[in-house]
């Protein structure tokens, strides 16, 4: 099987080969057939792609520790979530998965396209293919996942224990989809600077495949800071650490690009700034992917350090941003440019959007690779932590936040900017409320941390005021302006709901940072200790075999006004002997929206144990926002506009609807 | 305004506001980042009292005290010279004696080092990369001891 999954992804690399060449030679000639050629290559590379990486899955399941991967990252007793999971736990395995989720988003262009014109399929799905080469090569020369041991070892070394988590099953896949999604992005921009034209069908395309991978990316970031927070034992749920940042600044390019791409939409204006954007997210997914596997940076995620990975992904990533930004050089200007437009619309604050996006991008990207670029030109060492980012990209972000609400109630062509803040008066209200009620009625409130309340408050009631506007509501009877509600766009939800997501977030993130309270201390069994208003009794420590590890659990239990339980919080320590690693497992108790966090020290030698207990307001809502910014994501997704070949049926429909519908 | 003052006021606006932005953030760089260190550099370099830095090296054998509460002391030594740091907290899960750290703080005015991070790798096989490096560089450290 280990074999068959080798063969089958040389047989990719073969494939995305003739993927790369035949169609874009077809394109150039104008033949069908060789055009045509493209998407059941594609199909039949993802089929052996995902052969391939089954067969390594199969060899992780089964614990064969024959295959070197499998015997440095498993161990036969790991519960069979963390050995298939780590099949991807390990730099090899993790770029077969980056690879996999490469050809299934070609072959998904491919099975999907059919409408598209001929020749834009072809070389997208030819840029796909070289994507893809680039990438299959790389494995194969520096980072072969099958390679076997003789004699076969009796046991594996074990996965990081770090890694033994259930965020592993959801993180990286759901990271690869957002990065490795915006390379279709990339493969129409690319193809579109082939061509010497951007059609109609190329910005009909454009945004929903930006969606996908945004939504995605979204995810796997939220996902990704929760898992930090609770498996790293420090309580925090962003380190702007290099590796965060990595993902991070597709992110926020991404976002633009989201933006950008609807002005390209309704208006065909910003489209040759819409592809340039569009090549420079995937630029940072690459970036992002030379960052974290290259092993210039320490962390996590730096698996193994191997020089020649390092300049190989240099390569790469030289290649592609500097070939297409070459492409774009050349070709940009043959491209027809689009209209102008009146700064004052909803066009300019969506090109405000994008200048405040890709600033706070350029920001991010200068704080990861300047520490880099010093320490290559002179024996300095660097780092660049939060106070940088403070400094710099918050003061990008607060006004943009602030600026956010106008957006969606400025008219395209020409918005008006007091009948917007008219219809923003309750909004502002409401916003100056909670930040007049953060100072007054919360102890200890900074301004700095009313204003953040009242940012949040703004942000969501500005969502909330669009969606009542569009409706309606104080114009029109009230069942009126609820069946309108229920008619309006999809879209036009999504926006809403994404930017509410975006206040829940921030306010999540106010509290914690704000409101929190934090207790360091050494603790003896019995002892109590208070911590925001709540007592929190330590019971002892108690051990407690694993599966591969043994583990101290100490309880805590929280004690209600009268001094009894009311609830019990389990915090751990596990050591696992195969790597002779320890771990800390948070306790964490969920009280509304916010925890109680408790994480573990070491044991003095009379029995007390050093803790450390947050009390985190708030804090699960930074999440929750990532959550609700991925439903606004996928309600823009779900509208029938975005569905190709949709738009006749609709208007039909809402012809048939009495014309309710409000754009 | 015609439309080529229009036109001009909106691009000179966007390059004050990239300008804003290049300067804010050239300046939070000379002010911001932290520069790292091996205890043997602290002779030849000028860190003022209170300025942020990073002190790596391995934390020396027999150096840790464990003090009241949440306190401990340890000292980091690059085997040329070591530094005395005191830090509050819970130590990550693989600090050790004779084990590659990065701390990062100020200097007290007695010249201990008062952390407020301290970093260890993240598994058992790497050590921090500017320890690692600086300790090549000495001589002190090889790589086959890393396994």
């Amino acid at each position: 099987m280990v074999e068959i999954g080798h063969f089958a992804l040389v047989l990719a690399l073969a494939l995305a080969l003739v993927q790369m060449i035949v169609p874009l030679v077809g394109a150039r000639v104008g033949s069908q057939p060789m055009m045509a050629v493209a998407g059941p290559v594609t199909v039949t590379g993802f089929a052996l792609t995902a052969l391939s990486f089954t067969a390594l899955a199969i060899a992780y399941a089964r614990s064969d520790f024959s295959v070197a991967n499998v015997w440095e990252n498993s161990h036969s007793l790991q519960p069979l979530i963390y050995k298939i999971t780590g099949t991807w736990g390990n730099h090899e395995g993790s770029m077969l998965l980056w690879v996999l989720i490469l050809t299934f988003f070609g072959a998904l262009v491919a099975v999907f396209g059919t409408n598209l014109p001929a020749t834009l399929k072809a070389n997208v799905l030819a840029v796909q293919g070289a994507i893809g080469t680039a990438f299959f090569l790389f494995i194969l020369v520096t980072s072969n996942p099958f390679a076997r041991l003789s004699p076969a070892p009796v046991e594996g070394r074990d996965l990081n224990p770090i890694l033994q988590d259930f965020g592993l099953a959801v993180h990286p896949p759901l990271l690869y989809l957002g990065y490795v999604g915006f390379s279709v992005c990339f493969s129409f921009s690319v193809a579109a600077l082939i061509e010497g034209r951007i059609d109609a069908a190329w910005a009909r395309w454009v945004r929903p495949w930006t969606l996908v991978a945004w939504i995605f990316l979204t995810g796997g970031i939220a996902v990704g800071s929760y898992w930090a927070y609770y498996e790293l034992g420090w309580g925090g749920f962003w380190f702007w650490d290099p590796v965060e940042n990595a993902s991070f600044m597709p992110w926020l390019a991404g976002t633009a690009l989201l933006h950008s791409a609807i002005v390209m939409e309704k208006r065909s204006a910003l489209k040759i700034w819409t592809l340039l954007l569009a090549i420079l997210t995937f630029s940072l997914s690459l970036l992002g992917t030379f960052l974290v596997r290259s092993g210039v940076l320490t962390s996590v995620h730096a698996f193994a350090t191997d020089p020649t990975r390092g300049v190989f992904i240099l390569a790469i990533l030289m290649l592609f941003i500097g070939g297409s930004l070459a492409l774009f050089a050349l070709r940009a200007s043959t491209l027809a440019a689009g209209g102008l437009f009146q700064p004052i619309s909803r066009e300019g604050a969506l090109v405000l959007n994008n200048l405040f996006l890709t600033t706070a991008t350029a920001t991010v990207l200068i704080g990861t690779v300047y520490p880099l670029a010093v320490e290559a030109l002179s024996a300095d060492k660097i780092s660049v932590g939060a106070p940088f980012f403070n400094m710099t990209f918050t003061p990008l972000m607060v006004p943009l936040l602030l600026l956010v609400p106008f957006g969606p109630l400025l008219a395209w062509k020409r918005g008006d900017v007091l009948a917007a803040a008219q219809r923003l008066m309750v909004a502002f209200a409401a916003a100056l409320l909670a930040a007049l009620v953060t100072l007054i009625f919360i102890d200890g409130a900074s301004v700095l941390a009313a204003l953040g309340d009242g940012l949040a408050f703004w942000l969501i009631c500005g969502a909330l005021t669009d969606l009542a506007v569009k409706a309606g509501v104080g114009n029109v009877a009230l069942n009126v302006s609820a069946r309108r509600l229920v008619g309006l766009p999809r879209s036009i939800f999504g926006t809403a709901i994404a930017h509410l997501g975006l206040g829940l977030t921030l306010l999540g993130m106010v509290g914690t940072l704000c409101f929190g309270a934090e207790r360091i201390l050494s603790m003896h069994a019995g002892e109590t200790v208070e911590i925001a208003g709540r007592a929190l009794r330590f019971d002892g420590l108690y051990p407690a075999p694993g599966p591969n590890y043994t583990e101290q659990n100490g309880r805590f239990v929280l004690l209600n006004a009268a001094g009894a339980a009311s609830g019990e919080v389990t915090s751990s320590k596990r050591f696992y002997p195969v790597r002779q690693m320890t771990t800390t497992e948070a306790g964490i108790r969920t009280l509304g929206f916010s925890q109680l966090y408790i994480s573990l020290g070491d044991e003095g030698a009379d029995g007390s144990v050093v803790v450390r207990i947050w009390w985190k307001p708030l804090v699960t809502l930074i999440w929750g926002g990532g959550l609700v910014m991925m439903v606004g994501g996928a309600m823009s997704l779900a509208d029938r506009r975005l569905r190709v070949g949709a738009p006749a049926r609709r208007r039909n429909k809402t012809v048939a609807a009495g014309g309710a519908g409000v754009s | 305004m015609t439309r080529k003052q229009k036109r001009l006021s909106v691009i000179v606006g966007g390059l004050v506001f990239l300008a804003a932005a290049t300067g804010l953030t050239f300046y939070a760089l000379g002010q911001k980042a932290s520069y790292f260190y091996m205890p043997a550099d602290l002779a030849t370099a000028t860190v003022q009292p209170g300025q942020r830095i990073r002190l790596g090296g391995l934390v020396e054998k027999g150096s840790i005290v464990r003090g009241q509460g949440a306190t401990v002391a340890f000292a980091v030594t690059d085997h040329e010279k070591s530094v005395k740091v005191t830090y509050t907290g819970i130590l990550p899960d693989l600090f050790r004696e004779e084990q590659g750290v990065i701390t990062e703080g100020t200097f007290g005015p007695d010249g201990t080092f008062v952390a407020d991070s301290v970093l260890a790798k993240h598994d058992e096989r790497y050590m921090p990369k500017e320890v690692a490096d600086g300790l090549k560089a000495k001589g002190v450290w090889v790589e086959s001891e890393s396994q």
